[in-house]
């Protein structure tokens, strides 16, 4: 105790010193990058990230491009990794400091294909903006060039290592973070590369296509497959009938790439743009996510009851398994627990296997001549409609699934003003949802959901307040327990695939305290999915999502899953009950063991 | 899960190499260092073992043993040709002696006969300039060679 009691005060310990001729005063410890920032001088990165508030970090001052002039220092020092002492007095613009990063941002274009005008970052790229902002005009280097490296397209990901900076960033979040182990540092020199281990594809690797990578990458190394082309071609057949489905995390982040702020919702700009593309119906994932708390609801009941019973084979905690992801992880790693999770297929294929069977009967529309697509904040959901359970006869249940990302961008290449278009309803009946569909997209809103729920059901009474607060937040892992008349329900939330290690590290070994956890593979959940616009290291984008997925739930007049009347519609024309021969057949699913 | 081919005695083996240093990831280097001297290279199952074994993913050892020369996930011959690049060897015409080694056993720097017997690999120095050019076939060192003199040499290994 006292070591951490000495840590604290040394952290309380304020230190003062002079950046650029202004006064700041910073706890101990902060770093020169930090100290500017608070004060609003914004020194360039490249390598370092540190999404504050999540575990998302990468810290290993190779790249210099943040390098600042200190007085009574000989050598420049990287502005990330210093930290700040009394009276230190520091220079972040000297003629020296900016043409030492010039030179450091041209070394590494030295090494870069000259191919900004194809490649799928432009406009988003951090070595791009930087090549601008110090006003890179010419190559004054070249030579060393190396363009041998792998190329690689799975199905979610696009891996293009020539153009990767070796900033690392992709191999903390996939190892310290997501503690997956896909991808790492091979090789030295010129011949270094970043890879799955002995050099094979993505594919043939432990890879979840969490796309965490992606989302960090800060060059057109690491992207988002594109099924933008294909879309289009789909729209334009007159022979085919094209629906569509949005994710909840969707319509919190899609504005950003139009110039909103974050946070701003935009549900019905987002219908309104979809319409206008040509989608022939426009439908919500949040239909599914009800759903899919039916489905995942009863299960977890189901459980329940039994242990309560006395049956001391039932498999608790349940785990939700709404996030592919997820899905893969526990398949790659934990393949010795494949009868925990729930067997609730997600969202995504709950909606595809209900359009294609139910609606498309109702419709009178051939299996073969209706396309699903779903927009995703997420790639593992393009792996997700690719895999062989989810197909019928090689049709699959969802054709094929478009990012946050592709998305904005279609819109924008179909002249589409999105600020300026009419707020729209969602069609019927796959477009109407509660609030509690909506909050699926942020960490803790699969649980609370549930929550509202499995209450009402096992208790027969009415929620005086539907609100779960501790189940919310950004904590790695949160637990909160729910008092369903005397028997106390134990919940955990974990969100990033590190911390979901965790808890199932504890289950395998005994210790566990929950009798449900929710899991989401990446921080914040949906909201800071792969697929969503990038947030560039700032954490408050992710924040702005979550409360705008709140604020969407709270202006429902319906909070709940079960008084989705649709879902009753559904329930009482096609599938009977939750779990039943129907709703087990086209809701359900069973999972695989993938250890390498 | 793709099977272990390694023979039973070696897996063994490196699970106790791994054990010896308390399964402690910051002793990767001078786990892989022990485990190759096994069967003289460190094959995908063995580096499986040392992942599984330190609790690291097999891309931070498949990174380490890429990284560093020294460690090699080629099987060496029963024969290990190493012919000295160092200053005064390749002053004195290593390179021409590599070259035939490259020539007569039709094998690049790093790979191995198909029969098994040879293998070819460069370093740097073994401290007996002198003799230069300088070539180690297993533990026995060849001084002052020409390119004629390596077909003898070879045919003499059995």
């Amino acid at each position: 105790m006292p070591a951490g009691k000495h840590r604290k005060n040394m952290e309380e310990k304020q230190i003062t010193l002079q950046i650029d001729h202004h006064f700041v005063t910073v706890p101990q410890g902060t770093t020169i990058l930090d100290a500017a920032q608070k004060i609003g001088i914004d020194i360039p990165t490249l390598c370092h990230i540190d999404l504050k508030g999540t575990c998302i970090r990468n810290n290993p001052a190779s790249c210099r491009i943040c390098v600042v002039e200190i007085e009574g220092r000989r050598n420049l020092a990287p502005a990330c990794a210093t930290r700040c002492a009394q009276d230190m007095v520091v220079r972040t613009s000297t003629l020296r400091v900016m043409n030492a990063r010039k030179i450091v941002a041209e070394l590494i274009l030295s090494d870069h294909p000259n191919e900004c005008l194809t490649c799928p970052k432009a406009g988003d790229c951090e070595l791009q903006n930087l090549a601008l902002r110090f006003n890179i005009r010419e190559m004054p280097f070249n030579g060393g060039e190396l363009s041998q490296r792998k190329r690689e397209v799975t199905a979610s990901i696009v891996r293009n290592m020539d153009k990767c900076i070796f900033c690392r960033r992709c191999e903390s979040v996939c190892n310290e973070v997501q503690t997956v182990g896909a991808l790492g540092a091979i090789r030295r020199g010129f011949n270094t590369t970043i890879a799955p281990a002995f050099d094979k594809m993505m594919s043939e690797s432990e890879c979840t296509y969490c796309g965490q990578c992606v989302a960090v990458c800060p060059v057109g190394a690491l992207t988002e497959r594109d099924h933008t082309n294909r879309l289009v071609e789909d729209l334009a057949d007159p022979e085919k009938v094209v629906i569509v489905q949005t994710a909840p995390a969707v319509r919190a982040a899609i504005g950003e790439e139009f110039g909103l702020p974050a946070g701003t919702l935009v549900t019905g700009k987002m219908v309104a743009a979809l319409r206008e593309l040509g989608f022939d119906y426009v439908f919500d994932t949040d239909f599914a996510a009800d759903l899919t708390v039916m489905e995942e609801g009863a299960e977890m009941l189901d459980r329940l009851t039994r242990y309560l019973g006395g049956d001391r084979t039932v498999r608790l905690p349940i785990l939700t398994s709404c996030c592919p992801a997820w899905v893969n992880f526990f398949e790659h790693q934990f393949p010795d627990m494949l009868d925990i999770p729930s067997t609730a297929r997600s969202p995504q294929q709950m909606f595809g296997s209900i359009a294609k069977t139910w609606w498309a009967e109702k419709m009178g529309i051939p299996r073969e001549k209706l396309v699903v697509v779903s927009i995703m904040p997420c790639l593992a959901k393009k792996y997700e409609c690719d895999r062989d359970e989810f197909k019928t006869d090689g049709n699959p249940d969802v054709d094929y699934s478009l990012t946050t990302r592709e998305l904005a961008r279609l819109i924008k290449r179909a002249n589409i003003s999105f600020t300026l278009l009419p707020d729209m309803d969602f069609d019927q009946p796959l477009g109407a949802s509660t609030g509690a569909g909506v909050i699926f997209g942020a960490t803790g809103g699969v649980m609370e959901a549930a929550l509202r729920t499995v209450y009402e059901l096992y208790t027969g009474k009415t929620l005086k307040s539907v609100n779960f607060q501790n189940v919310r937040g950004m904590d790695g892992v949160r637990r909160a327990s729910v008092d369903l008349d005397g028997f106390e329900l134990k919940v955990g939330i974990a969100h990033g695939l590190g911390n979901a290690r965790h808890l199932l590290e504890d289950i395998r070994h005994g210790r566990n305290e929950y009798h449900a956890i929710e899991i989401m593979a990446c921080p914040g959940g949906c909201i800071g999915g792969g697929g969503q616009p990038l947030h560039h290291g700032h954490s408050e984008v992710l924040y702005a999502r979550a409360n705008a997925l709140y604020k969407e739930d709270a202006g429902k007049t319906l909070r709940k899953s079960h008084e989705n009347p649709y879902i009753r519609q559904l329930y009482s024309e096609f599938l009977g009950k939750p779990l039943s021969g129907t709703a087990e057949h086209l809701l359900h699913t069973h999972y695989f063991n993938k250890s390498i | 899960m793709p099977d272990i081919k390694l023979p039973c005695d070696v897996a063994g083996k490196v699970e106790e190499i791994c054990d010896r240093h308390g399964n402690n990831p910051g002793e990767l280097i001078n786990i892989l260092h022990e485990a190759q001297h096994i069967m003289g290279y460190l094959p995908e199952e063995m580096q499986r073992i040392v992942a599984r074994k330190l609790g690291i993913p097999v891309s931070k050892v498949y990174g380490v043993v890429t990284f560093y020369a020294f460690f090699t996930m080629t099987a060496k011959g029963r024969y290990p040709v190493s012919v000295c690049m160092g200053t005064a060897c390749y002053v004195r015409g290593s390179e021409k002696l590599l070259d035939e080694f490259k020539r007569i056993l039709g094998i690049d720097v790093g790979q191995t006969t198909p029969d098994g017997k040879f293998s070819l690999d460069c370093l740097r120095c073994v401290g007996a300039c002198g003799l230069a050019p300088v070539v180690m076939i297993g533990d026995k060192v060849y001084g002052r060679l020409q390119p004629v003199d390596v077909k003898r040499i070879l045919d003499e290994l059995e």
